[in-house]
């Protein structure tokens, strides 16, 4: 279960040639932790050279806009290095934000963890 | 730990109201976002308490975080001397909430659509737009440095339904 709280905003998990992000907190709206979280994902899609990413948010229940502002930031520098970056696991009122703001067209969202990792280009053979 | 310097005054009434003595609390604190999060809490923990709905209550936080940001961020500038006056109201029907800053104010018709294909990739403004979908009400003084949040209680009877269950 997801803390209020913990030391780093994100844990990244790498599964081959692609990398999970989860939220360690329930509640992504700190601006500390929101800045962090954004440095820590830039860093991460910058030293990859077409990163692939998937975002879970699997236990997170709140969210600010300043969340989905580092979301778009990332989204962008993943999409400049010619990368993909899937998200999933979003609770209902959370994707009610996602469509109010018309983000669901911006951001690919799949349900599952694993519908977003068969989502994923596979490089040609 | 730091006391909270805030002003709870349970006897401010509203000029306005039209439903009998429902009283007001009011609070003044600093720009920090940790100590408006104490109030908020206490909003939410009222309507918790008159059975509000799990939507209600995460429309809630979410809008009265995002104008608390805005109050903090574009109204005071993050200036610590300045303050947030937070007023609000909680019955069985709705929960209302002024929130205001000490800044010069905005046009809220002024800010653009964060929907729009030529903002859509914009980090921010996005708060203003969240607050209007999520609550029954937005509206904000002449100035721009104060809003009103409105949100009724979908949990609760309507005046109809009550009218027929009490003849």
């Amino acid at each position: 279960m997801l803390k209020d709280r913990d030391t780093a905003p994100i844990k990244l998990t790498r599964d081959g040639e692609l990398t999970l992000v989860e939220f360690t907190s329930r509640k992504l709206l700190e601006e500390n932790e929101i800045a962090e979280m954004g440095e820590q994902l830039s860093a991460y899609v910058e030293s990859q050279l077409k990163p692939k990413l998937i975002i879970s948010f699997a236990g997170v229940d709140h969210l600010s806009s300043s969340a989905l502002g580092t979301l778009i930031t990332v989204n962008y520098k993943v999409r400049e290095r010619d990368g993909q970056l899937r998200l999933c696991a979003i609770n209902p009122q959370i994707y009610e934000v996602f469509l109010i703001t018309k983000l669901n067209k911006l951001f690919r969202i799949y349900p599952t963890i694993k519908e977003a990792k068969e989502s994923l280009e596979k490089p040609a053979s | 730990m730091k006391q909270m310097h805030s002003r709870c005054n349970s006897a401010i009434r509203p000029t306005s109201a039209r439903s009998g003595p429902k009283l007001w609390c009011s609070c003044d604190i600093e720009s920090d976002i940790c100590k408006a999060r104490d109030v908020e809490e206490a909003i939410l923990s009222q309507c918790q308490s008159h059975a509000y709905t799990d939507r209600d209550l995460f429309a809630l936080k979410l809008a009265v975080e995002e104008a608390i940001h805005n109050a903090i961020r574009h109204g005071n500038h993050g200036d610590q001397s300045k303050q947030i006056h937070i007023k609000y109201r909680v019955t069985p029907r709705r929960c209302d909430v002024v929130i205001a800053d000490e800044g010069a104010g905005f046009n809220p018709a002024s800010v653009p659509d964060p929907t729009s294909e030529q903002n859509i990739e914009q980090p921010s403004g996005r708060g203003l737009l969240l607050m209007r979908a999520f609550m029954n009400s937005v509206v904000f003084n002449e100035l721009g440095n104060a809003v009103t949040l409105t949100k009724f209680n979908d949990a609760a009877p309507t005046r109809r339904q009550s009218q027929l269950a009490f003849g």
